[in-house]
């Protein structure tokens, strides 16, 4: 009893170990940036910090923000996570207007493509949705209880998403399941007729965004997972139309060890108006470029665009509608070694809106520091600092690959250990 | 059958396997991580390991039969054992949590087609978590029929959520259910009915069986006397529960 008490004592521990995210305004308005319980956010038009006003109850986050997002039509920003606060803030003054308590911890927010619904997903499995009407500009509206929309059977929930349409909700979980539901009239009634299961990865789904283009507006799901994969799903039947398996040009396959060479996708970001998706991998510093071909219903690595130099293992990616820009974010919180508690480091690609063919080839090119919008300045605000020592973000990101596999991926236990739990059980006593 | 003879697990005279041999727990947490393994999708499903004669390969999966009974947790298997006489043609499976009463099961089935020749080629079980894995094992609108009887009551409100009869649940259970297929419900817990009565009443996709629905449905009798809990009631002489919703396209 003794050792199986203190190994949950250190996974729980580990599971502490949040990333950083990045998040940016539809039309690059601003980014945000959380790291732990921080939330940083630069106004790109003005040029400058922008310090948040939260008198809903005076606080900010209280503990690891697990999920930051802007809304389609930038009108409003959600910051949730392990404090069980879900925070609504107006993008226009950065005033937070309502403040939501969950019952449990919050995985994962998505917001309506008309900003009139928020929905947050608790560690429990649960999703729960709330009303955003009577918000016009900054006025205030009344703090309102969240109705519960839908539920995966007690398995973490770890990606929201609305589909390009409106029409579906989609919602993945850490037992390898996407499921699509129709987005009901009334979602405060629930939301109870499924479309469609997207069943194929093997392990955890960590990350779903939508391929879309002007011939194909209603778009294609993709998902990325910790089985090393990206897939492509039709979500009306559920299907899978193909599987790219990207642990080769991560170069995780020469590695030696067997466990070395799974590395879970993070993160997923789709290129506005293109058919590429940039893909964030626990072990690689950079990030794959994944194109997709409508028509044929493929996908395939287009190209590897490595950082070098810096060890920089993007935790989450961010783009918006018109930029052409790919913002990336790695970092921490709650190291237990470390000095410095909320450190973060931002890059950017950039050349994403060449129209010529092979522009994936020669194109997308690693900003430097000085190179970034409104460079220093930003950088101070979202990184916290200017400069920093590299090891810390290696030790981070080992430190955030335990932690999601001890968050996501079933304990395995030898049969002799899975017996000698079982030891008290009566009938294992009625067979000696 | 002269290993099964010397085999004492094994019954001498019905060849049926012996009940006291595979005493488990009445109770199983369906919250804890399972280790057993799952399809990964529908197409993933195995039928020539569950239904030999009507899948005598594996690759030979497309000749268009679907499994279209689901008993979720089967128990011992009574119901399924009087459903596949009953529904000759139908595939049924059983799905149970508990790893000794499926071994059970499976060689119950397996003793009974060697001692009727032809017959109970239709059933079979599975060790799963229905509550977790029901899409991992049926399509879309694949079932016409799915059984919960005497689920295990979680009396303590805490404990609700483990229950198998839950307003989200269903939304599953509507999904794998084709328009017009019916859901069974039974248990001795009078609060247990009441709960499961009161989430299919307030499900858009079910509506309640009329009496004379259920008077002419031949499964109905079956409830109560075919599964081996049941049949427990009925020598207590206690009082059961009942609740048979139809699957309803929801209004919109």
């Amino acid at each position: 009893m003794e050792d199986a008490a203190m190994e949950n004592g250190e996974t729980n521990k580990d599971s502490e170990v949040a990333p950083a995210l990045i998040a940016v305004h539809p039309t690059q308005n601003s980014v945000a940036v959380a790291v732990g319980s921080d939330l940083r956010v630069f106004d790109l038009l003005g040029g400058c910090a922008v310090s948040l006003v939260d008198d809903s109850d005076g606080s900010l986050h209280k503990d690891s923000i697990r999920a930051i997002r802007y809304g389609a039509n930038g009108k409003l920003f959600v910051s949730a996570g392990d404090d069980k606060l879900v925070k609504i803030w107006s993008t226009e003054s950065w005033r937070c207007i309502s403040s939501l308590c969950s019952e449990k911890r919050v995985s994962a927010v998505a917001i309506s493509n008309d900003g009139s619904y928020v929905c947050f997903a608790d560690k429990f499995g649960v999703v729960w949705v709330v009303v955003v009407d009577g918000f016009n500009g900054d006025q205030d509206f009344v703090n309102k209880k969240a109705a519960p929309l839908l539920s995966h059977y007690c398995s973490i929930i770890t990606s929201l998403e609305f589909s390009p349409d409106g029409r579906f909700f989609l919602s993945a979980d850490r037992d390898s399941k996407i499921r699509v539901t129709v987005f009901p009239k009334k979602p405060l009634d629930g939301a109870h007729e499924i479309q469609s299961f997207s069943l194929g990865h093997t392990e955890f789904v960590s990350c779903l965004a939508f391929v879309c283009t002007h011939e194909c507006p209603q778009g294609f799901l993709v998902s990325g997972s910790g089985d090393s994969t990206v897939r492509l799903w039709d979500i009306s039947s559920g299907s899978l139309l193909d599987t790219c398996d990207i642990r080769e040009k991560a170069g995780l396959l020469e590695s030696k060890e067997i466990e070395d060479r799974y590395a879970a996708v993070t993160d997923l970001c789709t290129i506005p108006d293109s058919t590429l998706v940039a893909v964030a991998v626990q072990s690689l510093q950079g990030i794959i470029l994944l194109s997709c071909d409508l028509s044929a219903q493929t996908l395939y690595v287009a190209k590897v665009v490595s950082i070098k130099g810096d060890a920089f293992i993007p935790t989450s990616l961010g783009t918006s509608f018109s930029s052409g820009l790919l913002w990336m974010v790695t970092g921490a919180s709650n190291l237990h070694d470390s000095q410095h508690p909320c450190l973060s480091r931002v890059k950017v690609i950039s050349g994403f809106k060449e129209s010529s063919p092979d522009f994936v080839q020669h194109g997308p090119i690693v900003l430097e520091d000085d190179e970034i919008p409104r460079s220093e300045k930003l950088l101070e605000k979202l990184q916290g600092r200017v400069s920093f020592d590299k090891n810390y973000f290696l030790t981070a990101a080992e430190a955030l690959k335990t932690s999601m596999s001890n968050l996501l991926i079933k304990k395995q236990y030898s049969t002799e250990k899975r017996e000698f739990r079982k030891r008290g059980r009566n009938d294992k006593k009625i067979k000696k | 059958m002269s290993e099964k003879e010397a085999n004492p697990t094994f019954s001498k005279s019905t060849g049926l396997p012996r009940k006291r041999f595979y005493r488990a727990r009445a109770h199983s947490n369906p919250l804890s991580d399972s280790h057993f393994p799952v399809p990964i999708s529908p197409g993933h499903v195995d039928y020539s390991l569950h239904y030999p004669q009507h899948f005598p390969s594996s690759d030979q999966v497309d000749s268009g039969k679907k499994i279209q009974f689901a008993d979720i947790g089967c128990g011992f298997g009574g119901l399924l054992i009087s459903l596949s006489t009953l529904f000759p043609e139908t595939l049924m499976i059983g799905m149970e949590l508990r790893d000794k009463v499926t071994e059970y099961v499976k060689e119950r089935i397996l003793a009974l087609r060697v001692t009727n020749p032809g017959q109970y080629q239709n059933i079979s079980v599975v060790r799963t978590n229905s509550m977790k894995y029901i899409p991992n094992y049926f399509e879309k609108g694949q079932l016409s029929k799915m059984f919960f009887l005497f689920p295990d009551p979680h009396f303590k409100e805490k404990n609700h959520r483990r229950r198998v009869i839950s307003p989200f649940l269903l939304d599953e259970y509507a999904y794998v259910l084709e328009v017009g297929g019916i859901i069974y419900t039974i248990t001795d817990v009078e609060e247990l009915g009441d709960w499961m009565k009161a989430c299919l009443e307030n499900h858009p996709m079910f509506e309640a069986l009329t009496d004379e629905e259920l008077k002419a449905d031949p499964v109905t009798k079956l409830l109560s006397s075919a599964t081996e809990e049941g049949q427990k009631v009925d020598r207590n002489g206690g009082q059961t529960f009942r609740a048979v919703y139809r699957r309803v396209a929801p209004s919109l």
